[in-house]
């Protein structure tokens, strides 16, 4: 999960918990046009109670233990595993180890500087430190195929540093 | 200042005339001029025909084409003195006086319906004496074409250099929302006109790259997922799939003789490595086996050596390997990061993606001298590509968040910008000579 989808998800319970109380009026009842009723008037300090319904807490959903995060963030030209993945990748072998028909691929991915193809390159180098790492702890290689779109699907659109280390990632998918 | 008004104004008038036509096209946009321009004189062409006007430019698109080239001129028609439509009409000494050096005429004549001849004659102001006459038939689709070859004949007995202004580019433009983006490639007119989409995908598409006789394209595509390379024929669409094997696909170059490939593969391990496949018998070689990644190859014009991107010494620089194998030859040396090899036509000259100081930029290296001159000004630079006749390049840049593409002279001192506004595009690749 990434931050900025937390940050999505707290915005999405915030407006369905508004979606929750109902009847808001207008707080301007000239621009309205219509009759104004009795009801309205009362109500126009939008703290009223009456004939609101019940509003209820919603909790984000983080997704069951066995949904992993499916993103891995490089650095700058590198392809090496950062520590903090070692416990997720862990996680994503034992799944495919004690399921032998799951399969995934690893689509690798670079930021934009540079050239194509050899992006390209860069992108597969990912996948594969990511895939020599899941072998190693017990998934087997006809359950793991590669692939390198180096900069040909950035995951965030801007030119600066924020997006680079966006785009700079792997994506594990499970395709079956 | 006069000069530089004189710019100014072609420059304006180019970019209108071809806002005007800019649905889908690219528009030209002159960003630098430098050196001297030799001033000619495209006098409008005259019309015999049916309606009031011809129906077609010819003038127009030979005035437009010689002025891109950046090597001449042409004056506004409202400074003519006089405006010929045959050769006995010429008064040299009035274009003396303006100092033009040459002088182009011709002449419209309708023969049939949607049947026309055009004309042209060019002559050398000084020397009073003409340097080429022509006469072709066209049709409403077929009168750009003329134009070009009318321009690269003129081109050609002015400098010395074949023209290139009937060629065309291949590239690929992204479009549609960041979410659900959509690939297209593309084949249009050197100066952007007539774009033709020959392939879609909502996957990317990459590395467009030319037949020798310009009849089909190579490309890669990661429809499904998996990197594919197809070869695909330009007039009738079929394509076919040439390389899926498992792993990368990619960076495919077509050998001089139209008979191989070079392309990369990665195999499951993902070990990038150059091979070369043969298109009729499917056998393939590797060429390399350095662990490193070894990719963007790319053929000497005789065929015998292959240039390629490889970090086997740390970060990306240009090897050349002879076909039948060996061991690589590293080529450049300037620079932490020299990438994605191109040769001039006529083998003097390797354009590749170089670090000029943090900025990926555009560097034609001489490979007699050993010489690199940086001939883009971007921060993003990639993918050049020779004209076929070694003298200028087309290489993708960025304007904002979109790829655009510019041309620049091999010597860096003219340069124009294309297809502003049109999405995302990238990877040019120029083609062949046409074939006339």
């Amino acid at each position: 999960m990434k931050f900025h989808q937390l940050i999505l998800l707290g915005l999405a319970a915030l407006v369905l918990a508004g979606c929750g109380s109902q009847n808001i009026p207008d707080p301007d009842p000239d621009s309205a046009g219509t009759m104004v009723d009795t009801d309205y008037e009362r109500d126009t300090d939008g703290f009223d109670d009456d004939g609101m319904g019940d509003g209820e807490f919603i909790d984000a959903e983080f997704g069951s233990d066995d949904e992993l995060t499916m993103v891995i963030y490089f650095d700058f030209d590198e392809s090496d595993l950062r520590a903090e993945y070692s416990d997720l990748l862990q996680r994503h072998a034992s799944k495919l180890a004690n399921d032998g028909r799951a399969q995934i691929r690893l689509e690798g991915h670079t930021d934009e500087r540079g050239s194509r193809e050899y992006n390209i390159g860069l992108g597969e180098r990912r996948s594969q430190s990511v895939r020599r790492l899941l072998l190693i702890q017990g998934a087997s290689a006809d359950q793991i195929s590669t692939v390198s779109f180096g900069e040909e699907r950035p995951a965030a659109f801007g030119s600066d540093e924020e997006s680079f280390q966006l785009n700079r990632r792997v994506e594990i998918k499970y395709i079956n | 200042m006069k000069d530089l008004l004189v710019r100014w104004l072609v420059a304006s008038v180019l970019l209108v005339s071809f806002a005007g036509t800019a649905d889908a096209q690219l528009e030209i946009e002159i960003t630098d001029f430098v050196g001297k321009r030799t001033p000619v004189a495209v006098v409008p062409f005259g019309w015999e025909g049916e309606t009031p006007a011809a129906p077609f430019d010819i003038d127009d698109v030979i005035a437009a084409d010689l002025n891109r080239s950046g090597r001449f001129r042409p004056i506004p028609e409202t400074d003519m003195l006089q405006k010929p439509d045959s050769s006995v009409a010429v008064d040299f000494d009035d274009w003396s006086i303006l100092g033009v050096e040459a002088v182009i005429i011709g002449k419209i004549t309708q023969t049939g319906a949607n049947a026309y001849s055009v004309q042209f004659q060019a002559f050398d102001v000084f020397k009073r004496e003409q340097l080429v006459g022509y006469r072709m038939p066209a049709s409403l689709g077929t009168a750009r074409r003329v134009a070009h070859r009318a321009a690269d004949m003129i081109y050609e007995k002015l400098t010395g250099i074949p023209g290139v202004f009937g060629t065309k580019v291949a590239y690929v433009s992204a479009s549609g929302s960041e979410a659900a983006r959509n690939f297209s490639l593309i084949v249009s007119d050197i100066d952007g006109e007539n774009p033709f989409t020959i392939m879609e995908s909502t996957d990317p598409i990459m590395s467009p790259a030319w037949s020798p006789d310009s009849r089909q394209l190579a490309y890669v595509s990661f429809e499904n997922n998996v990197s594919t390379i197809y070869v695909q024929t330009l007039r009738t669409g079929n394509r076919i799939k040439v390389s899926s094997r498992a792993g990368i696909n990619g960076a495919p170059a077509f050998s001089p003789d139209g008979r191989k490939l070079v392309l990369t593969l990665g195999g499951v391990d993902g070990n990038l490595d150059i091979h070369v496949l043969d298109l009729r018998s499917r056998e393939l070689q590797r060429l390399t086996t350095n662990r490193s990644i070894d990719t963007e190859g790319t053929w000497s014009p005789d065929g015998e050596t292959i240039y390629f991107t490889s970090d086997r010494s740390g970060g990306p620089q240009i090897y050349r390997i002879g076909v039948a194998g060996g061991s690589p030859e590293r080529i450049s040396f300037e620079g932490s990061y020299n990438a994605r090899p191109r040769l001039s036509p006529d083998g003097g000259k390797l354009a590749l993606v170089t670090n000029d100081r943090g900025n990926y930029r555009i560097g034609v290296l001489d490979l007699k001298s050993k010489d690199l001159l940086i001939v883009s000004t971007g921060n993003q630079d990639e993918s050049p590509s020779f004209a076929p006749n070694s003298d200028s390049l087309i290489y993708a840049t960025r304007q904002g968040r979109n790829g655009v593409l510019e041309l620049v002279s091999a010597d860096g001192l003219v340069r124009q910008r294309l297809g502003s506004g049109l999405g995302d595009i990238r990877e040019p690749v120029w083609s062949p000579f046409p074939r006339y």
